[in-house]
């Protein structure tokens, strides 16, 4: 590995000096990313308008045996995007470009630095969008969607990034390029393309992705119902699911997380509520209205109160953002929190919420929780002040004590932030010594140096501190928000 | 050539770490699959059967790869649910390890995805000998590098599917099908294009050239037939609504290939739907049996033994299933994918205990 100035030297010969960070101000920004806790700087950041660039600099990093890690929006709550210290930072923000929307075979054809929503501002002009929908939707980019195969609300129905993205032309770790998958919705061959999908970074970067796209939906039924009990939402879930009913998203909040929404945004939850659960059904009309009369009387069955059907847009629009502001809110109750992403079978979330409770009781820790109930995916959000002896070391054992009860009741460590530098060391705890040895050997055949995004996902050296202090900044401003 | 058939996962990894070469299959529905070059020993995954759990709340269920698909429909029946990709060959007895071998959906992939988007978890024993594992057995899981998806379609290349966990949904009440009669194929590809734009969530809509559509829908009793009704306004060309049961007959024999004649190869083609007249064009046997299944991605098509390929270059070189052997393109287009594949295939199978990658391109 060359000493850091030879290298910038080889640098420059691809950027011009304004796109090419070196001092630590102007670094500073790429520290970190939506986990906070940690902050790396890296030799250099660079910035490329063009794929050339992009595939100059993976070529003269596996050259050289410099890290790199390609970043978006920074908006990753695993440390996906962490700088290395000795390696440089890809910023791929400039590359921001719908290339091809082809409304006829309903694909857009993208470049990494896209914004997700962008897809569907460009798309929902012929009536399409696209599907996946993380929280942070507004600001994270597709080659940061496809490197963690990002999820969203809407999973139970649609799935998650990987089951959208048709094709990638990428530049391997060691500066091969190849074209996996292409624009149709088949192949003929192993899925390549799915294997790339969630490959954190790893096996290199992104070039232009495919992504497919579907008809914004002619109607939505969005139900919100509150609950005295928090295991009562829980039951209402597994009816819903058990009546032959394949809603786009079902979702419960517990009463501290709903404390805290109520308190940083205008809300309409039932009075009183333990627990609130929102449904949505989507489709054709025809279709929606039929299941919309199942799905209501399912819900007044369930000993529901306050039950609350949106109406116009408006309304549903209020649902959600009461939903999604939950997140945010929290910061309102309490100087820091961890926020925890876990899967459990979701016949067993009642359980696990009890026994995340009894956990967080023994802990002396406040504990909301706001889930993808239709998928068992929870986001436990831990409180804490770390500026209490011992709080931050007890909300790091209750995080990681969910993650290893999700591992107990056959679940996983993340349903949709990815493992990156928080969750890497569980990994070992989910998969044998020979699955992550069959990850490691298909790593080693894209990135013989291990250059691209090294570090993450696999567990090795000691894991530095995990801290979540406040709110990222792109929180605070309601942009963002962690689920 | 001899045949191995484990009935145990551990039988499978002394077979892969004893010499020679081996090819998994499971009831060779798809005999073109396994009809190689080389000399291999069959490893017969029929004596892995059974299903290890389902778990009807949570939408999934794991099996052995021997399992017949047709356990897996009937099990799923009896709880309301269903595999929605509508795999074929189920009734001629396809394992649940072959159809993701052979990464093989039917026309109903058009709604919620293919075979690809429902497995979400996998073991195999891959070409060292080990046993691994990827995914989960939960519907929605991010860690670690999705083994489900790379197995589908790997044809025993990259190891021996062992066992599969799926996501499931819940079974429509209804379905219905509306028969599109249109003017030409120009004509038939407008309408499609129409309808696929339109949010109608459809089930199926297969083109069977010159001009005709069939499409599906499914959803609740109470509405299914004004539903049908709708996408026949939509189509605006004539239309025909089978009965229900000549509709089921009609996509039984889909599924069950019944369309293929004698002495023709089947052979799969992942297609975009702008290419479809430019392969209409070019077929030098414009009289073979076809079928573009889901808008226009899937071209299923029937190519008699003694023809020629015909080598329509846009399309790559497709994957025959029922045939002889592949046709044979003397000079296949490249891959661009091949660096990755042959990667991947080191990987997984260093000493090349499966048979290589057969080429592959797709649009």
């Amino acid at each position: 590995m060359p000493d850091t100035a030879t290298f910038i030297r080889h640098l420059r010969e691809i950027y011009p000096d304004e796109r090419l960070l070196v001092d630590a101000a102007a670094t500073a920004a790429y520290e970190s990313d939506a986990l906070t806790a940690f902050a790396v700087a890296p030799r250099a950041v660079v910035v490329p308008e063009s794929a050339d660039e992009v595939v100059a600099t993976v070529r003269l990093c596996h050259e050289h045996e410099v890290p790199f890690v390609a970043r978006g929006s920074g908006t990753s709550l695993s440390g996906g995007s962490l700088p290395i210290a000795e390696g440089i930072v890809i910023a791929l923000n400039r590359l921001n470009r719908v290339l091809r929307l082809d409304t006829d075979q309903a694909i857009a054809v993208v470049v990494p630095g896209t914004i997700n929503l962008g897809v569907t501002r460009q798309a929902s002009a012929h009536g399409l969008y696209y599907a996946p929908d993380p929280s942070s939707q507004q600001v994270c980019t597709i080659g940061g969607n496809v490197a963690f195969n990002s999820g969203g609300a809407h999973c139970l129905r649609y799935g998650m990034t990987a089951n959208h993205v048709l094709g990638i032309k990428a530049v391997l770790a060691d500066g091969q390029l190849v074209q996996l998958g292409g624009e149709s919705l088949e192949r003929t061959g192993p899925d390549w393309t799915g294997l790339f999908v969630g490959c954190e970074g790893l096996f290199g970067i992104a070039l232009e992705i495919t992504l497919r796209l579907l008809p914004v939906a002619e109607t939505f039924h969005t139900v919100m119902a509150g609950y005295d009990d928090l295991e009562k939402a829980g039951d209402a879930v597994a009816r819903v699911l058990g009546s032959g009913l394949l809603p786009g998203a079902i979702e419960i909040m517990d009463a501290l997380a709903l404390e805290a929404a109520t308190a940083a945004v205008a809300t309409n939850f039932p009075n009183g509520a333990a627990a609130v659960m929102i449904v949505e059904l989507e489709g054709p009309r025809d279709l929606v209205e039929a299941d919309s009369a199942k799905l209501d009387a399912l819900i007044q069955a369930s000993g529901a109160f306050g039950v609350t059907v949106a109406t116009t847009p408006q309304e549903r629009a209020a649902m959600w953002k009461g939903r999604k502001s939950a997140f945010s809110a929290v910061g309102r109750l309490s100087p820091d929190f961890i926020v925890q992403d876990g899967v459990v079978p979701r016949s067993r979330l009642g359980y696990a919420l009890r026994r995340i409770g009894e956990m967080a009781s023994e802990a002396h820790l406040r504990v909301a929780n706001v889930f993808h109930a239709g998928d068992g995916n929870l986001h436990p959000l831990i409180l804490y002040n770390g500026r209490v002896a011992g709080e931050l070391q007890r909300a790091e054992r209750l995080a990681g004590g969910i993650l290893e009860l999700c591992i107990e009741l056959g679940g996983s460590i993340t349903g949709e932030h990815g493992v990156g530098m928080e969750k890497r060391e569980f990994l070992g705890q989910m998969f044998s010594p020979a699955d992550i040895d069959a990850f490691q050997r298909i790593r080693a055949a894209l990135d013989p140096h291990r250059v691209a995004n090294r570090g993450k996902m696999f567990p090795g050296r000691e894991a530095p501190a995990l801290a979540q202090r406040g709110l990222h900044p792109l929180e605070a401003q309601g942009l963002i928000s962690r689920e | 050539m001899t045949s191995l058939r484990p009935t145990s996962i551990d039988e499978v990894q002394a077979a892969v770490q004893m010499a020679g070469r081996l090819l998994p299959h499971g009831a060779r529905t798809k005999p073109a699959l396994t009809a190689v070059a080389d000399e291999v020993q069959w490893l017969d995954m029929r004596g892995l059967t059974g299903v290890v759990e389902y778990a009807p709340e949570e939408f999934t269920f794991t099996a052995l790869a021997g399992t017949p698909l047709r356990d897996i429909d009937a099990m799923l029946a009896q709880r309301g649910q269903y595999l929605p990709f509508d795999p074929p060959l189920v009734r001629e007895g396809a394992t649940l390890g072959g159809t993701v071998a052979a990464g093989l959906s039917g026309s109903g992939q058009k709604r919620f995805g293919g075979v690809r988007d429902f497995a979400i978890g996998v073991r195999l024993v891959d070409g060292t000998g080990q046993l691994i594992r990827g995914g989960g057995k939960v519907v929605k899981n991010a860690a670690g590098f999705d083994l489900p998806k790379l197995m589908v379609g790997s044809q025993g290349r990259l190891g021996a599917i062992v066992e599969l966990t799926f996501k499931v949904f819940p079974l429509p009440e209804a379905w219905r099908t509306v028969r599109i009669n249109c003017r030409n194929l120009h004509d038939a590809l407008a309408v499609m294009a129409a309808l696929n734009r339109q949010p109608l969530e459809l089930d199926a809509l297969d083109l069977h050239p010159p001009a005709t559509l069939v499409a599906r829908v499914a959803g609740n009793a109470a509405s299914i037939d004004a539903h049908a009704r709708r996408v026949a306004a939509i189509a605006d060309r004539p239309c025909e609504m089978p009965s229900v049961d000549d509709a089921d007959g009609w996509w039984q024999a889909q599924r069950s290939l019944k369309w293929l004649p004698p002495s023709h190869r089947l052979i799969k083609l992942a297609t975009t739907p702008r290419q479809v007249p430019v392969i209409e064009a070019s077929l030098s046997s414009p009289d073979s049996p076809r079928c573009y299944a889901v808008a226009g991605n899937v071209l299923w098509l029937a190519w008699p033994e003694t023809e020629p390929w015909p080598g329509v270059r846009e399309v790559g070189v497709g994957l025959t299933l029922l045939g002889s052997s592949h046709p044979g393109d003397a000079a296949p287009p490249p891959d661009p994918a091949a660096v990755f594949a042959q990667r991947i295939k080191h990987a997984l199978d260093p000493q090349q205990r499966f048979p290589d990658l057969r080429p592959t391109h797709a649009p």
